[in-house]
């Protein structure tokens, strides 16, 4: 009996990799026919879209496939530019580490796990880049990494979005102070605590970036006689903050700490920030538009904690109309799947247009994450990151159909199978069973500490 | 008092303001009272109403082009062609769509304000056995979550308790109302959750025999309870002597089949136990859940059982299955034969209803057959069919007037009726959108 399980589990492992769908091709393909929705640039009908070693080279008509290229006929389709989440916690192993109010010094690019099954459904759904973030324990978490949607690799660094700028997370409100405050009787307890744990953080910042300066004057002077100040990782990344090497994320949901933390920032000469979640973004709408690079947002989640009970779903549109670069993540890995449902619901609470609704899960998030230079739109020179539609995106009937990454396509519903784990763990066999709809992630690890629910 | 007017602005951008300014009037000038003040309160109230020119969906009668809908007394007194309007307020409907209210099939709405909160939560008793817990007791009328709700058209709902082997019994309600007799729909039913004999989840590490020899000891457990109640059934109608026993006597309402069982089930393998268990019981049941429904689809049919599935925006039960195994579930056991009503299983988010249906529309079940997920099949379910699911003559006039498909999210929900009420377009969601869209200071 152990026996014949263990050949089984042999037997399954082995076949792991044979069921992935990813083609090793080498990023050159030509989709013809589609209605090319740009975002930058409106919408085009009946139009091809030419890819070279995974950049768009050309956009255009009656466009001619060289010898060898792969094409892909999209008439009756819709193309956009694969959807970006600008706030998740797919591919991680770990989400928090609580250890201390600050933990600036951790990255999520070391606990990358490129075998989560996540990836393959986030890419069914069309998505090809998410921000796997630091969960919200801590008001100074860590930082984040930008992932590509390669999947198939077991190799983690080649998920990584190499040209991504460094961002960290940071989060005020009830999680830090039930974390921290309530949990281990340390500042921060309350919102008024928050605020100093990070004027504390940056001010210890500030005095470490002054004794360095001076050691490092001192020795291009050659008048140094001491040895080297100790290297701290953790104030060296506030200092990269304060200097502008790295775009904050804020978690955030009451106007209020939206509100102290744009105060805090301006004082310190910092611009790069976004706030995420901000269910009341909506009530300090001009501040954001105003000072920040602006809001990453649920489409409807609300009543889920205290803090979110006076939200709106109109959130988004609201925003927008503001000025406000405003994109909407998921923070699960259920909502990723079905992002361009979620950016629909703006036209039904608030009326936006399509091209704003589209924004919301393309070219904005790609701004908030620094990387818009790249992806977030349909143009030439940029990075061919598509997704094709049977039906406009945001039609309740619409169902993605394909999706490429760098011109690879990942997923091709026409050749999708039932197993694309690329990882089997025999001593998990059967594969258990999950009840799963929409677990927020913003308080894993510490949640099972503080709560039943896994509230972010 | 007559009143012809088209109640609906073009633009959907100004609509929203608009249409609080304009309901105020509406109500104002029906009512005969004096100015506008601040402040004022838009209540739901009741009058005759008589749509014109609508597209009807009527879901039992095929689609009515450029039909009249009479609402008297709170029921829908006629559908018909150019019906004569006297003493009705007559609301335009050209270019309009009418369907039945929307039912979900299982939330907790009215039963949780903020989720987080425990003292916001009356969902669960304790204790494995309080069947005689009632839902509706503990429905808050005025949770902010109900009229959030009901402008997207889903103007009645199961709600019910959680937790243990039977939680209680859950109420359907009807989203308008000042107490929770006056919301309730005309059903109840009593929960039972169906032990589970499959490794569930990230921390469980049973092995597959301890797991077996759980579900068989909750099993066991279950069926003492079954025969106490029968015990205690049989002794009463003998007109023997019993003891004040409520968790009995809720159960035993059960075995005469006053009330149906709805029975929580999830893993295929537990779908195929729960219909075993079922067999040779004479009862009247729901399968309820059913994630996995999809890969035991023929047995249910077989079983003739009907099912409560969703929500269907969730994510695979098993990392190897597909990962649109969830969408496409409803429409796997209906093609399989099994009648199917929708439920998100939310609180606050129970507005997601219409896209769930869309979703699983989109996904095989068709749009005709999405429809009757959330409208006739559930009111057959809960035996309310003659007064919910479709738009009849002689049903209850609850339901609303759409610009366009109402599973789409960029179509506007014009306005909803539940029991011939008119119902407030508004709730806070809209109101914080009215104040904040453009506020009066800038930074």
């Amino acid at each position: 009996m152990k026996m014949k399980k263990l050949l089984l589990a042999g037997l399954l492992i082995w076949l792991a990799p044979q069921v992935n769908a990813q083609d090793k091709n080498s990023g050159d393909v030509l989709i013809k026919n589609a209605t090319v929705i740009t975002i930058t640039n409106g919408t085009l009908e009946n139009t091809d879209v030419m890819v070279r070693k995974g950049i768009i080279t050309e956009i255009g008509t009656d466009l001619k496939a060289p010898k060898n290229t792969h094409t892909v006929d999209a008439s009756d389709k819709f193309l956009m530019p694969g959807i970006i989440d600008a706030h998740s916690h797919l591919a991680l192993e770990v989400i928090n580490e609580s250890s201390s109010p600050i933990t600036a010094e951790v990255k999520m690019g070391d606990v990358i796990d490129p075998f989560d099954i996540s990836i393959y459904r986030a890419l069914a759904g069309g998505v090809t880049i998410s921000h796997a973030m630091h969960g919200s324990a801590n008001v100074i978490g860590g930082q984040n990494v930008t992932l590509k949607h390669r999947y198939g690799t077991r190799d983690p660094k080649k998920l990584i979005m190499e040209e991504a700028p460094r961002t960290i997370k940071f989060a005020l409100g009830e999680n830090p102070t039930r974390v921290h405050g309530r949990g281990k009787n340390l500042q921060p307890r309350s919102r008024m605590g928050v605020e100093a744990v990070i004027r504390n953080g940056f001010e210890e910042a500030l005095q470490y970036k002054a004794v360095w300066e001076k050691w490092n004057k001192e020795k291009q002077n050659k008048e140094v006689n001491s040895p080297p100040p100790t290297y701290n990782s953790r104030l060296q990344t506030l200092v990269d903050i304060l200097d502008g090497k790295i775009i904050i994320h804020c978690h955030s949901y009451r106007a209020d700490e939206i509100y102290m933390l744009i105060q805090v920032c301006r004082s310190f000469g910092i611009d790069k920030i976004v706030f995420t979640h901000a269910n009341e973004g909506f009530k300090v709408a001009p501040e954001l538009a105003k000072y920040t690079m602006g809001a990453s947002v649920f489409a409807d989640w609300w009543a889920y904690k205290f803090e979110v009970y006076y939200s709106t779903a109109y959130n988004a549109a609201i925003l927008t109309k503001n000025g406000v670069v405003t994109s909407i993540n998921s923070d699960s890995d259920e909502l990723i799947r079905h992002l361009y449902h979620e950016a629909a619901k703006t036209q039904r609470y608030g009326g936006l247009s399509e091209e704003e609704a589209l924004a919301l899960i393309t070219i904005n998030p790609a701004k908030q994450l620094g990387i818009d230079k790249w992806v977030g739109s349909i143009e030439v020179g940029k990075q061919a990151d598509l997704v094709i539609f049977d039906n406009h995106p945001l039609s309740i009937y619409a169902i993605p159909q394909m999706t490429l990454v760098d011109g690879v396509r990942y997923f091709d519903r026409d050749n999708d199978q039932a197993d694309q784990r690329l990882k089997i763990d025999p001593k998990r066999f059967p594969d258990p069973f999950r009840l799963s709809t929409g677990e927020h992630k913003c308080m894993h690890d510490v949640d099972m500490l503080f709560t039943k629910n896994y509230q972010n | 008092m007559k009143m012809q007017r088209n109640f609906f602005g073009n633009s959907f951008d100004k609509m929203r303001k608009i249409n609080l300014v304009f309901w105020c009037i509406c109500l104002l000038v029906s009512h005969g009272l004096r100015a506008q003040i601040d402040g004022e309160v838009i209540k739901p109230y009741k009058a005759n109403f008589l749509l014109t020119n609508a597209k009807i969906f009527t879901v039992t009668n095929g689609i009515l082009e450029d039909t009249d809908l009479l609402i008297e007394e709170g029921l829908i007194k006629s559908i018909g062609k150019d019906i004569s309007h006297e003493n009705h307020t007559v609301i335009d409907c050209s270019g309009k769509s009418v369907y039945p209210g929307f039912i979900d099939s299982g939330t907790s709405l009215g039963l949780v304000e903020v989720n987080s909160i425990a003292e916001t939560q009356d969902y669960m008793e304790l204790g494995k056995l309080t069947p005689q817990m009632e839902a509706l007791t503990a429905v808050n009328p005025n949770s902010v979550a109900i009229p959030v709700t009901r402008v997207s058209g889903v103007t009645t709902v199961l709600t019910q308790p959680r937790g243990g082997y039977f939680p209680g019994t859950a109420a359907l309600i009807n989203l308008n109302g000042y107490t929770p007799d006056q919301m309730y729909g005309g059903f109840k039913g009593v929960i039972m959750n169906f032990p589970s004999g499959v490794r569930s989840g990230r921390y469980d590490n049973r092995s597959l025999d301890d797991i077996q020899k759980a579900k068989t000891k909750a099993l066991d457990e279950i069926d003492a309870l079954w025969d106490k109640a029968a015990t205690y059934l049989s002794i009463k109608n003998k007109g023997g002597e019993i003891d004040y026993y409520p968790e009995m006597e809720q159960l035993s309402r059960v075995l005469t089949t006053e009330l149906l069982l709805l029975i929580e089930v999830n893993a295929a393998k537990d779908i195929v136990s729960a219909l075993e268990w079922i067999e040779g019981r004479d009862l009247r049941v729901v399968l309820t859940g059913v994630a996995e429904g999809w890969k035991v689809a023929d047995k249910i049919a077989e079983a003739g059982v009907s099912v409560i599935t969703g929500p269907v925006l969730a994510l695979p039960t098993r990392d190897a299955d597909n990962y649109d195994a969830p969408y496409n579930n409803p429409a796997l056991l209906h093609e399989a034969g099994v009648k199917v009503a929708l439920r998100t299983n939310d609180t606050e988010n129970v507005r997601n209803l219409p896209f769930n249906a869309g979703f699983a529309a989109a996904y095989g079940l068709g749009s005709a057959d999405a429809l009757k997920a959330i409208t006739l099949n559930p009111a057959e379910i809960f035996g309310v069919d003659d007064q919910l699911g479709s738009l009849e003559e002689g049903k209850n006039a609850t339901l609303f007037i759409a610009d366009g498909d109402p599973f789409e999210p960029k179509t506007q929900i014009q306005q909803v009726f539940i029991d011939g009420y008119r119902i407030p377009m508004t709730n806070r969601h809209i109101r914080l959108y009215q104040e904040f869209l453009d506020r009066e200071m800038k930074p």
